[in-house]
């Protein structure tokens, strides 16, 4: 295993270096000075320049990266122009309410899917699977941004069960009951499209699983069909379901930023777009670096649990 | 047989939406981008408007017609672009190996460790908001997709004899992938581009509705729902039409990008 592991962060490296040079290279691609754009019209040749010392982009673009990474690497993403604040700083205590919200929203995803899974193949062709087949079908095509809205129009407006945006009601008080009713809305919303997905994943497995010999035999014992399906079939269906889950858990994380847009959601996704819009370039590098450094590292805390799960893996 | 009739009724919808959008200039409808304060956010069924207006008092039917134009070639074009590249660039992957195979897959790798529509919106940060380059940045960043698809296939076909007999008979290697090659790749490329088109769609809409895509007035799918937000407790209708016109259309690819599957793949079809 720990040779396994140690390929697999050695494979991280090329990896991580390619996305700091994409990552680097967002600033570069405005055809035109970036300093300008950043300052607009407005703007004097001297505050341009001063911007420009500032950012280093007097220098040749490798010199830049390697400038920036040196500052990366030491935990300085720069300085946000709109905030006049460290990047760091406002994208980590950002990052917590997008973690939050991914998390359940990937709790929510896994627990539901697992549970349609099993039931839709448990019983096939039955109300139940007729239902979640068409959730998936519904799920691939609904732009999660439009699912935000029927969500707000019809529990905010038309029932008024839960708010309609935000983390925390103005004069709540900030609980945690306060928190989990503003979270439930956009942990559906998020959760929605990659719950039909595993649902679909773990029906079809379980089919699979429940047509070998081994259900055959627990059947033959006398065991009762819920053992059957949920302690042996159940089981053996999950290796597949949980390479799903994490590659899910990664776009759910990028996901997050429309989200977090609809429901006014206090993360790295809405403090991203509010950098574009300001052009505030070293706050959007510093959202997208570590929306992408989370990405990258929890694909490989999923291989890793997988080959933990199914040893084959490690010998490949 | 219900799923034919479910693709032929898919096939109806795309038809419906690329007709209206191609004739939009000489349908009977309103001026998309007329604005009419007094008669604002009307509710569907009002007097001469069929659908409703927005918060500009703009006729909503109108704006779904000509923002059909935007949002289809949007996605349409997004996604023939993030093809041309990839096929490109698998191509060569899978029949040269070596150093450009390498290349190329560590290129895919890069711009794969990145959630889809994250890198998306850093592309579109860069470049500027706008509907040309929110396209630029999805045909870019959806390229691996289609390169990895073609240098797997790739890779099994150039070992295979009719390749080897294009050789031995002289032929050059572009010819050998132009005309042996390329052909093989038709159907999975049909395919995939077919299941392509609604994610393209799906994506550039949401682009637009992050501001980043189309800029107002221009009507498009996604742009509407963006400024319908707004107004969505008074008047759900501005925004629950036009995401329902994405959703329709978006669902009606995947149907018939399924039933292509089962028809160029006939394992599938009693599977």
């Amino acid at each position: 295993m720990s040779r396994y592991l140690l390929r697999r962060l050695l494979l991280l490296v090329p990896v991580l270096v390619g996305v700091s040079v994409v990552v680097f290279l967002v600033l570069h691609l405005a055809p035109g000075d970036p300093a300008e754009i950043m300052l607009g019209p407005q703007a004097t040749q001297e505050d341009v320049s001063r911007l420009r010392a500032d950012l280093g982009l007097d220098r040749p673009l490798p010199l830049q990266y390697v400038h920036w990474m040196a500052h990366v690497l030491q935990g300085d993403l720069g300085r946000s122009i709109r905030m006049r604040q460290p990047v760091l700083g406002e994208v980590l205590l950002r990052f917590r309410a997008t973690l939050l919200l991914t998390a359940t929203a990937l709790v929510l995803s896994t627990v539901g899917g697992i549970a349609l899974g099993v039931l839709s193949a448990a019983r096939p062709h039955s109300m139940v699977d007729r239902l979640s087949t068409l959730g998936s079908i519904f799920g691939a095509s609904m732009p999660s941004f439009w699912l935000a809205l029927v969500l707000m129009v019809c529990f905010s407006l038309w029932l008024g069960w839960l708010p309609a945006s935000g983390m925390y009601g103005a004069h709540a008080g900030g609980g945690l009951l306060d928190l989990l009713s503003h979270l439930v809305l956009p942990a559906i919303t998020l959760a929605a499209a990659s719950m039909t997905i595993i649902a679909r994943l773990t029906r079809s497995t379980m089919l699979d699983v429940l047509r070998q010999d081994f259900v055959r035999t627990a059947r033959a014992k006398g065991l009762v069909e819920r053992a059957v399906v949920l302690r042996h079939a159940l089981r053996n269906a999950l290796i597949p379901t949980v390479t799903v889950v994490g590659v899910q858990a990664g776009y759910l994380l990028g996901g997050a930023v429309l989200t977090e847009t609809v429901f006014s959601w206090p993360g790295v996704g809405t403090l991203m777009i509010q950098g574009i819009l300001a052009r505030d370039f070293p706050l959007v590098q510093g959202c997208v670096l570590v929306i992408a450094l989370g990405f990258v590292l929890f694909n490989l805390a999923v291989d890793l649990l997988y080959a933990v799960l199914d040893p084959r893996i490690r010998y490949e | 047989m219900p799923r034919n009739r479910l693709a032929l009724a898919a096939a109806l919808v795309i038809a419906a939406a690329v007709l209206g959008a191609m004739l939009a200039p000489y349908l009977p409808l309103l001026d998309p981008d007329a604005v009419d304060t007094p008669n604002r956010l009307r509710p569907p069924g009002a007097a001469g408007h069929l659908l409703g207006t927005d918060e500009f008092g703009r006729d909503m039917l109108a704006r779904l017609v000509w923002g059909a134009r935007i949002s289809l070639m949007a996605g349409v074009g997004a996604a023939a672009a993030s093809m041309l590249i990839g096929v490109l660039l698998g191509l060569h992957a899978g029949y040269w190996g070596g150093h450009v195979d390498t290349i190329v897959m560590r290129l895919t790798d890069i711009l794969m460790a990145f959630p889809y529509i994250l890198l998306a919106i850093a592309i579109v940060a860069g470049l500027g908001p706008g509907l040309a380059n929110a396209m630029v940045a999805i045909a870019i960043v959806g390229f691996p997709f289609y390169a990895r698809l073609v240098r797997g296939v790739v890779l099994s076909l150039r070992e295979r004899e009719f390749v080897e007999a294009a050789r031995a008979l002289g032929s050059s290697d572009r010819l050998i992938l132009r005309r042996h090659l390329l052909p093989h790749l038709l159907a999975p490329i049909a395919v995939a581009f077919s299941l392509d088109v609604g994610a393209k769609i799906l994506a550039t809409a949401g682009l637009s509705f992050l501001g980043l895509g189309t800029q107002p007035p221009t009507a498009d799918w996604g742009s509407m729902l963006a400024t319908a937000r707004t107004f969505v407790i008074l008047r759900p209708h501005v925004a629950l039409l036009p995401g329902l016109a994405i959703f329709v259309v978006v669902l009606s690819l995947n149907v018939l990008g399924d039933a292509l599957q089962d028809f160029l793949d006939p394992r599938l079809r009693h599977g």
